[in-house]
Parts: C-alpha cells; sequence; structure tokens
C-alpha cells in the first residue's frame, strides 16, 4: 500500500471511528463505513488538509469510496 | 442557569450598543470573549472594562477574507469558538428607486454574506468538537419589510433562511444556529429622535417603551447556554410585543 493510501485510511478509520479492517480499498463511505453526508464532507476537508490538495466540489462529490480518495489524492500529488 | 464558565464567545460588531451588551453578558456569565468590530478604540475601552477573560480582534468583515481570517485569530486567541454572535451589520437607507447598486450590494455583503462566512469558517472547527452555538442578530424588519430598507430587510430576511439551512445541516452534531430579532432598541441612532417621535414610536410598542440592548443580550445569553440545547433553527423575536409572528 502507498503511503497516500495509508494516511487517507488512517483518517478514516480516526474521523468515522470505524475497524481499520472494514476501511478496504471498495468501501464506501456512506453504505458500509456509516457516514452521513456531513461526514463526507469533512472527510474531503481532512484530506484536503493532510495532502495540501485542494479538492472542488464537484470531483469531492465523485469520491464515494476509500479508493476514489485515494486515487483522486494520488492523481492530485503527481500533477 | 445559563452558567457559561470554561466557554469562549466570538461577538462581532462588539463596538456597537447591542454588540457590546451581547459580550458583557456573555463574560458576566463566565465566558471568555472576544470582541470585534472596525473601531479599535471602543473594542479596548470595552476590554478594559472586562478586564479579564477578553480578546480584541479588530477585523472589517466587508472584505471577504477577513471572515475566515477572524475566526482562525479567534480560535488561536481562546483555543476555540464555542459560541459565534454574528452581530455586526451596517444600514445604507434609501428608497429603492433610488438606490445604487453599490448601497444594496454593500448592506448584503456585511448583514448577510459575511455571517455565512464567518458561520462557515467556524463550524469547520464546531464540527470537529460536535458542539457549538451560531447566534445571529436580525431584526424586525427582516420579517415586516420597512421602507427606505429594502437592502437591509432583505438581508435579515436571508439571516432568516440562512439560520434554518444551517440549524438542519449541523443538528446532527449538536450545534444549534439560532437568531435573535430585535425590534426597536435605544441606541445612538434612536437617542437622535425628538420627544415626539420618540413618543410616536413607543405608542406602536405594546409593551410601551423602546427596547434596551441588555433586552437584546439576554436573549442572546439563553440561545448561547447549554439549557438552550433543544433549541434550532428559530426566530427568537425581542421587540415590545410590536410584531407578533
Amino acid at each position: 500500500m502507498s503511503e497516500i493510501a495509508d494516511k487517507v485510511k488512517k483518517i478514516v478509520v480516526e474521523h468515522l471511528g470505524v475497524d481499520e479492517a472494514k476501511v478496504t480499498p471498495e468501501a464506501s463511505f456512506i453504505d458500509d463505513l456509516g457516514a452521513d453526508s456531513l461526514d463526507t464532507v469533512e472527510l474531503v476537508m481532512a484530506f484536503e488538509e493532510a495532502f495540501g490538495v485542494e479538492i472542488p466540489e464537484d470531483a469531492a462529490e465523485k469520491i464515494t469510496t476509500v479508493k476514489d480518495a485515494i486515487d483522486y489524492i494520488e492523481k492530485q500529488k503527481a500533477e | 442557569m445559563f452558567d457559561l464558565t470554561g466557554k469562549t464567545a466570538l461577538v462581532t460588531g462588539a463596538s456597537g450598543g447591542i454588540g457590546a451588551e451581547i459580550a458583557r453578558a456573555l463574560h458576566a456569565q463566565g465566558a471568555v470573549v472576544a470582541l470585534s468590530g472596525t473601531r479599535r478604540e471602543a473594542l479596548d475601552t470595552l476590554a478594559a472594562e472586562l478586564a479579564e477573560r477578553v480578546h480584541v480582534l479588530p477585523a472589517d468583515l466587508s472584505v471577504a477574507e477577513e471572515a475566515a481570517r477572524l475566526i482562525a485569530d479567534a480560535e488561536a486567541a481562546m483555543g476555540k469558538v464555542d459560541i459565534l454572535v454574528n452581530n455586526a451589520g451596517l444600514t445604507k437607507d434609501g428608497l429603492v428607486l433610488r438606490m445604487s447598486d453599490a448601497d444594496w450590494e454593500k448592506v448584503i455583503n456585511v448583514d448577510l454574506a459575511a455571517p455565512f462566512r464567518l458561520s462557515r469558517a467556524a463550524l469547520k472547527f464546531m464540527l470537529r468538537r460536535k458542539a457549538g452555538r451560531v447566534i445571529n442578530i436580525g431584526s424586525i424588519v427582516g420579517t415586516t419589510g420597512n421602507p427606505g430598507q429594502a437592502n437591509y430587510c432583505s438581508a435579515k430576511a436571508g439571516l432568516i433562511g440562512l439560520t434554518k439551512s444551517l440549524a438542519q445541516e449541523v443538528a446532527s452534531r449538536g450545534i444549534t444556529v439560532n437568531l435573535v430579532a430585535p425590534g426597536f432598541i435605544e441606541t445612538p441612532m434612536t437617542d437622535a429622535l425628538n420627544e415626539a417621535q420618540r413618543a410616536d414610536l413607543s405608542g406602536k410598542i405594546p409593551l410601551g417603551r423602546l427596547g434596551a440592548p441588555k433586552d437584546i443580550a439576554a436573549a442572546v445569553l439563553y440561545l448561547a447556554s447549554e439549557e438552550a440545547g433543544w433549541v434550532t433553527g428559530t426566530t427568537l423575536h425581542v421587540n415590545g410585543g410590536m410584531a407578533m409572528s
């Protein structure tokens, strides 16, 4: 797992208070990890802060799983 | 009841009559208060009066970026902002037919957009703590309208919508958002009225007098307290019975 993936996972575990084992790449924040819409907004803000990236609202809407978040941040970082 | 020991509050427009009284009331119940406004001297005078548990954080809220900066400063100064009182406001009166775009925008910007920006910035921190109080100061004219104040009335009516929407967005985190709508209050502005004008105005108020800043401060204190934890999205009219809605 990449460094970014590790960090994303850690943020998700911390923020949603879920078991680390449940935070698989395919896990959906809302459907699998019990997040509500406000949690997803807070997660995106936490990602922005942790990685120093800006995630515009239209991109944020498409980030629904752990993998979505990792992919988006990795792409931003690569650019 | 209404003990605020250990709580922190940021009051905008604290250099004005109502804002200063709100700060005094919250401070008297034990809160640490941050006073914001554009007039540094007036803020310093109030800070000297309160003596302790007080910070002075001047800001010009007509500048969009100042809102986020003010919240960051208040968080840094007090460690947190538990209570945000959006009290700052201004008027640029005139009949609609003669009102410039600039005067419309100026009032909407400071009286409606600034509370939006301040709330947005403060809520980021409040969400993490899963606690907080946002109290917007509206006006009776936001409900009744008032000739010559279309911009001000629109902003104050808009604040009611902002209050209700925000209240629903953050209720799940135990954060409440409410609005206090003052009627006619004794301020330097009403001091300019002559006796006949005052009598005429008082005659329109069922409780027979103009309000005092402390009438508003008491309502804010209630909404800021733990005791008001089950109240959100509401508009609390404090107007001597002048407009009952």
